[in-house]
């Protein structure tokens, strides 16, 4: 995209030998991260490597134990966020830090408001013309100089919102700009733009540290990349001289032979099919099957419907239109989720803190709440009934640090994952409608993930899952279908499939037409 | 490479250690108010009769904050809890009014409550209104009702009408060896078997799941609107009984009766370490407070500081029990 860096022109940002320990856990054993002005610094490695704490200690919310920092030149010892951000640390957080009721221009300058006296002090109305030219100058920046900064922020769609944030940034001249996951919470044509404004970022001269699961994106879009894993920095080096497999190799530690289990299932009866099935707004019309030891991938744009599919298919959503039948068996389409659970519908949401496990609650309260007749005896609760079922499911799963009393958010994120999977199971589901099973979670846990979807499918159950990451979709299913704005295209075996094919299915549609650009 | 290496767990704030650590302040603050005036009046606050006057006390803000423990844990909240005691109370004096026995009274106040319970639960589930607005609503609907039905003045059946309420809540009981009120006994009763069904039934769980995570209740197949329902007719029972009780103390139906008597049996569940976010809470932890507050009552009136006095104080340790909670959970999430 640019000239080559020279390999090392003056970093900026040094940290060296940096160590935190939170109780027990040794977060950080000494990481050492060198970032260049005009350098996209990819910082990779698994959920639980420490890339958040290393941050949290660069912008003030955390102080190191030991370790140095310098900041062009200067010893760096952030006394706290707000001193960080006067300093030239900027933070995008991965889940938007936005005031929805404040407009564009309140956000911007939110914490440095440019009153006279502090805090108390009014904003006049010249201080206020400055708050909004300040504002149309960054977003001008981001080429986004028409929108009004007096609109309330939380009107505005998610990708802008992502870019008010980065505007925030630039609105106090930051020198060092984290990125964390910044396209998580975008759909694809966004996140392309996003990528291309860090791009003119860099040309600024703005150091910036990108951290992403997506090794596509890092590919796209860093100069030099920081691998951490454990708490301790691993390697370090170019993007141009490194490739794919090593860099995931040296994320998990151990050599990359198998990511996706073997193919070659065999389907058998079909245990769920719908008819142009619809809902209130999404899914518009989709139809599919999918049989007994086989595994449905649904692929499609951000907002296409995916998930609005599997909730109509789950009873969580009303479908208001088609014809559904579990196991041959027609249902009503206003059948409950509870009826259908009973029928052998299971459901996992993308939403997993959300939506998905009741965090506070213990693990083996997570797994058992759908079927709790078998832990009771005479209708009351037996702890050790549940202790016991509850650890059949988690030693099954190989779910490691804590047994079944211990609350389900004290877990990793895959290990919550495969809390929410074994919850399907103790419900003796068969059919089992997984959004996006591997979501958020690090990389040594998606291959258990996959290598339990693939066991669970050659046990006979049936799966459809969603992922907007089409390689693991083309890993993983035996057949896949593309949906386009609340359309479900036909099932194609993954044979048939590459990744441009489903591509351009999902941009422009299953015949190529294009009725213009996807949401 | 052992992908699970580094420990996901703190195992402190798990299992019946985390749940005895969430019951030590409320038992401390129960200890301190006893201390308290087991010093300022040894004589008459640590006497067997102030025993009994307190464990009579507590029985009305003991079994109002029983329902009140399972609406909060479920997320809700239920404003109108001091409106229906009162409705229940006038309702259960005109049944004795109208000559029937004192049973009859006690079932008209438990369904009176019952009745206002179902109509909060319809109303928060059905159109979907926090629960909040419905149960002040139902604050406002409950009294008016009440000063509506006993023409704006109490309700004063015959004496000898009210029969075996009266001696139902007599703090010093026929026979001596029940030691305190039947009514006292019936308290513990109810708590245990409340305590049971909210730990350790399927029910229970479902109830702490939708004050947890209401969406993730829902995505398990809990059938939630119908849990809500039943949590609310529960509470709504609760405040029947009190107001039944009532009755009995008051030997009439007052419909100016327990007046705020709301923010004691929330301050109750609440110092009893349940969250007003939802899913925490336990029906031990509530009757350590409801008793602590009926301590503190009595001890206020027999060291003679006004009532003024007793209200600040309860709203300021309200507010305390709840920085507690708050800093709990700020630790834990850390």
């Amino acid at each position: 995209m640019t000239e080559p860096l020279p390999s090392n022109p003056e970093p900026l940002l040094v940290m060296h030998g940096v160590r935190k320990r939170f109780g027990g856990v040794q977060a950080l054993r000494g990481v050492s991260l060198e970032v260049s002005p005009g350098e996209v610094h990819a910082l990779v490695g698994e959920n639980g490597a420490g890339k958040s704490t290393l941050m949290k200690v660069l912008s003030g919310v955390e102080r190191p134990d030991a370790g140095e920092m310098s900041l062009g030149g200067r010893p760096w010892r952030p006394s706290g966020p707000v001193d960080a951000r006067r300093g030239g640390i900027a933070m995008i957080h991965q889940e938007l830090a936005l005031a929805p009721h404040l407009s564009v221009a309140e956000n911007i300058a939110l914490g440095v408001e440019p009153s006279r006296l502090p805090w108390l002090g009014r904003i006049s109305p010249s201080d206020r013309r400055g708050m909004l030219a300040t504002a149309r100058r960054v977003m001008g920046r981001l080429g986004h100089g028409d929108l009004d900064p007096a609109r309330r922020t939380g009107d505005l769609p998610a990708a802008v919102r992502q870019l008010v944030e980065i505007g925030r940034a630039l609105a106090t001249d930051a020198s060092v700009v984290v990125m964390d996951e910044p396209t998580s919470s975008l759909g694809r044509r966004d996140a392309d733009l996003l990528l291309d404004i860090v791009g003119r970022l860099r040309d600024e001269g703005i150091a910036i540290v990108y951290i992403s699961h997506f090794l596509e994106e890092i590919r796209r879009v860093a100069d030099r990349f920081t691998v951490i894993r454990d708490g301790s920095t691993v390697t370090s080096g170019r993007m141009a001289d490194e490739r794919d497999e090593t860099l995931v190799e040296h994320m998990i530690g151990r050599p990359l032979d198998a990511v996706f289990p073997p193919g070659g299932r065999e389907a058998g009866e079909i245990r769920l099919e719908a008819r142009s099935i619809a809902g209130h707004r999404l899914p518009v019309e989709a139809s599919l099957d999918v049989r007994s030891g086989e595994i449905l991938g649904i692929a499609g744009l951000v907002g296409a419907g995916r998930t609005e599919l599997l909730r109509c298919l789950a009873g969580l959503d009303a479908t208001v239109r088609g014809d559904v039948s579990i196991h041959g068996r027609k249902i009503h389409r206003s059948t409950s989720i509870r009826k259908r659970m009973r029928a052998g519908v299971g459901f996992v949401s993308e939403d997993r803190k959300g939506e998905g496990l009741a965090l506070p609650m213990s693990v083996g309260e997570n797994l058992l709440l759908p079927r709790l007749g078998p832990v009771t005896s005479g209708g009351v609760l037996s702890s050790r009934r549940m202790d016991a079922t509850a650890g059949r499911w988690l030693s099954r799963l190989s779910v490691r640090g804590g047994g079944s009393g211990i609350p389900v958010e004290t877990l990793s994120g895959g290990n919550q994952q495969k809390i929410a999977i074994a919850r399907l199971l103790h419900q003796d589901a068969d059919v089992l409608l997984l959004d996006e099973p591997t979501r958020g979670i690090d990389i040594g846990s998606k291959v258990q993930v996959y290598a339990l979807l693939d066991e669970l499918a050659r046990a006979g159950r049936a799966i459809v899952m969603t992922s907007g990451h089409l390689p693991e979709l083309l890993g993983v299913c035996d057949r896949i279908a593309v949906m386009h704005r609340g359309v479900l295209g036909p099932a194609r075996p993954v044979e048939a499939c590459t990744e441009s094919s489903l591509m351009s299915e999902a941009v422009l549609g299953p015949d190529g037409s294009g009725e213009g650009e996807a949401a | 490479m052992n992908i699970e290496a580094t420990p996901d767990v703190t195992p402190a704030e798990t299992g019946w250690i985390g749940r005895v650590g969430r019951l030590a302040a409320p038992f401390i603050g129960l200890f301190l108010v006893i201390a308290i005036f087991t010093s300022i009046e040894p004589q008459a606050f640590a006497s067997v009769r102030n025993a009994q006057t307190i464990a009579v006390q507590t029985v009305v803000v003991g079994i109002g904050a029983i329902g009140m423990c399972f609406v909060i844990v479920s997320g809700g909240i239920d404003l109108s809890i001091g409106s229906v005691i009162a409705l229940a109370s006038v309702t259960g004096a005109l049944t004795l009014d109208a000559g029937h026995p004192p049973t009859a009274a006690l079932a008209v106040s438990a369904g009176t409550g019952m009745a206002c319970g179902l109509l909060n639960g319809g109303l928060v589930t059905a159109l979907r209104i926090p629960p909040f607005i419905v149960t002040l609503g139902m604050l406002g609907i409950a009294r008016g009702l009440a000063k509506l039905l006993a023409g704006n003045q109490r309700i004063a059946p015959p004496p000898e009408s009210v029969g075996w309420l009266e001696g139902f809540v007599d703090k010093t009981p026929e026979p001596t060896w029940l030691l305190m009120a039947p009514a006292a006994w019936c308290l513990l009763a109810i708590a245990i078997i409340a305590g049971l069904v909210l730990r350790r039934t399927p029910f229970g769980i479902h109830v702490v799941a939708i004050g947890s995570s209401e969406q993730t209740a829902r995505l398990c197949g809990v059938a939630v609107r119908r849990t809500k329902i039943v949590v609310y007719v529960l509470c709504g029972l609760g405040a029947g009984l009190a107001g039944a009780v009532t009755l009995g103390r008051l030997g009439v139906g007052d419909p100016t009766t327990a007046v705020g008597l709301e923010l004691q049996i929330i301050a109750a569940v609440v110092i009893g370490g349940a969250s007003l976010s939802g899913g925490e809470g336990g029906i031990l932890g509530t009757m350590i407070g409801a008793f602590m507050l009926s301590a503190l009552s009595a001890g206020c009136t027999l060291a003679g500081i006004d009532n003024s006095v007793q209200e600040i104080i309860i709203g300021g340790i309200i507010v305390a029990a709840v920085t507690i909670d708050g800093i709990r959970h700020r630790r834990n999430r850390s």
